[in-house]
């Protein structure tokens, strides 16, 4: 499956989600520049990477939500591909409207850095599909806004849906309901606070995250 | 011709930026602070003279870029 890691400036997980992706794949992604408009041809999987693009200035994923590589990302989700948000890149993807809601800063306003207990809520998701039965998973976070917002309509209406793919087992940051990762939802957009890719060998104390890259790029 | 945005958190939304500001005043003996809610002010510098239809267009920068209209609301003035 050939793979795309859009880069901002203020990234800093790219690299990590590279290794995830190839780590899997065996192949190494294209790195798209945001500047760039369009993706690679033939690109199946995107990924928006974590880190403080832009400087998280206005709000965080605001900028990175209007680049220019922005219309081409949306083109690949709007075609059913797969495409996954990590941290910032969740922030981005709320930010573009593809996914529902609002990522406001931690209620203790603390940056939160830490190994996160987390309880997979769907696991028939494109994106979650390989962890099996498993259901608890120990995931880290670091980010200082991912205390996730939406009115108790939308917040029912993903639940029902299915939408809640992640919730922590130990609220880190205020999310109401304990929301960690959502979809859209067609299913095929993801974005989650914890870093999956942060998971993906034992150096790292823990591979619960490699199953995230797994369920995506697993047939490929 | 400028622009005048102020964005600021709906009611009801949880602002622990405000809270912490508040709790800054009270430990300095402002005892009369019950609340803070803390938002932004953008000004920006536009071309034209037409105020009607330059303040349109802010309303659209607003809810394009400037606020995030989930959780943010705001007013423009001209000046």
């Amino acid at each position: 499956m050939k793979s795309a890691v859009i880069v901002f400036p203020g990234s800093n997980c790219d690299r990590d989600a590279a290794m995830a992706i190839e780590k899997v794949t065996g192949t190494a992604p294209t790195m798209v520049w945001h500047q760039e408009t369009a993706l690679p041809d033939g690109t199946e999987f995107v990924m928006l990477p974590g880190g403080f693009s832009y400087g998280d200035y206005l709000r965080c994923g605001a900028m990175a939500g209007v680049s220019n590589i922005i219309p081409a990302v949306k083109a690949h989700a709007e075609d059913g591909k797969p495409l996954l948000g990590v941290c910032n890149g969740f922030q981005v993807l709320i930010e573009t409207g593809l996914l529902p809601g609002a990522l406001m800063r931690n209620a203790s306003l603390h940056f939160v850095c830490e190994k996160s207990p987390l309880t997979i809520e769907n696991g028939n998701t494109q994106f979650t599909s390989q962890y099996g039965a498993n259901r608890d998973v120990i995931i880290p976070v670091a980010h200082h806004d991912g205390n996730y917002f939406a009115d108790d309509e939308t917040l029912d209406r993903i639940e029902s849906e299915g939408q809640v793919v992640f919730r922590y087992a130990r609220n880190p940051n205020g999310s109401a309901r304990n929301i960690a990762g959502i979809t859209n939802s067609e299913g095929n957009v993801m974005g989650m606070m914890p870093h999956p890719e942060r998971a993906i060998d034992v150096d790292h104390g823990g591979t619960d995250g490699l199953a995230v890259f797994e369920s995506i790029l697993g047939s490929a | 011709m400028k622009a005048r945005i102020h964005v600021y958190l709906k009611p009801g939304v949880l602002d622990p930026q405000g809270a912490a500001v508040a709790g800054a005043l009270k430990n300095l003996g402002f005892d009369e602070v019950e609340n803070a809610r803390q938002g932004k002010l953008i000004e920006l510098d536009l071309t034209g003279d037409d105020a009607d239809a330059a303040k349109t267009r802010v309303e659209e920068m607003c809810k394009k870029l400037l606020a995030n209209p989930v959780i943010e609301n705001f007013t423009v003035e001209m000046a």
